[in-house]
């Protein structure tokens, strides 16, 4: 399985962190009109090196340390965006901005999907042996 | 697969609008019904929305849809008129009208179609990335 995991590269990783950063964005397109809802996404940058382990973080040295949030390979916290545009019931949610990053965050899902298509397909063409 | 959770989560938004859709409409259809007594008078409805917190999903557990608590009623009191005429007439000889705002409403309603949209757009978005994954290797 490890061998398999080297020969994917990081687009699984990838594919996980935008499909969770889908669900963020989903949620913030669904609460565009609920009263005092905060919109919030992840920094990708940061969500992939803690899903790649690269993050220091605090390690725990005694057994009643508690495993904070930043602890090397949690997942990274959302984080509450900034509104260009107050609005007067508190919500933070800016319609053209969320669909924005939805329509990016989809396309770089799919250049991820494309780039594990090939890496299968040339697998396949390893094990088999001929380009059929 | 959190992909779908991004499906229930829009769908959430669907069910939201469309109970305001509903009380938009109830509103505009009352909105000339006279009765006789300002408490026969019809009020304007209004549903609170509210972030489903408790049922917040995905790896984080910030990714939540949105409800509806309870349908508000409008604390506008009814417009009285003077008609002696009408047949709906109180002893007095008023009537009352319901305190309903049509450009407010459709105001609301234009709000509430838009986001009904956006939900369906991004839930189409979500449909083809899952159906792309799907056919991953083939």
């Amino acid at each position: 399985m490890t061998a398999f995991d080297s020969v994917l590269g990081v687009s699984p990783q990838v594919l996980a962190i935008r499909s969770q950063r889908t669900e963020l964005l989903a949620a913030n397109i669904a609460n565009a009109t609920t009263p005092g809802y905060k919109a919030r996404d992840i920094d990708f940058r940061s969500a992939m090196q803690s899903a790649m382990g690269e993050r220091a973080g605090l390690s725990m040295t005694h057994e009643l340390h508690l495993p904070g949030p930043t602890a090397a390979g949690s997942p990274e916290q959302p984080l509450y965006r900034m509104p260009s545009q107050p609005s007067p019931d508190g919500n933070t949610v800016e319609s053209q901005r969320e669909h924005a990053e939805f329509m990016d965050n989809a396309v770089r899902y799919q250049a991820s999907l494309t780039l594990l298509d090939a890496r299968i397909r040339g697998l396949r063409t390893a094990i088999r042996g001929q380009l059929t | 697969m959190s992909l779908f959770n991004a499906i229930d989560i829009a769908a959430t938004s669907l069910d939201a609008q469309s109970i305001r859709l509903n009380t938009i409409s109830s509103n505009l259809a009352n909105a000339n019904a006279v009765s006789s007594s300002e408490d026969q008078t019809y009020r304007a409805r209004y549903p609170v929305f509210q972030t489903l917190v408790d049922d917040a999903v995905g790896a984080y557990g910030a990714a939540a849809g949105v409800h509806v608590t309870g349908i508000q009623l409008s604390e506008q009191p009814a417009r009285r008129e003077f008609a002696p005429a009408h047949p709906l007439a109180s002893d007095e000889g008023f009537i009352f009208r319901p305190a309903v705002n049509s450009v407010q409403e459709v105001a609301n309603m234009t709000e509430a179609s838009r986001a009904y949209q956006d939900s369906i757009e991004a839930m189409n978005t979500v449909k083809q990335l899952i159906l792309r994954t799907l056919t991953l290797g083939r």
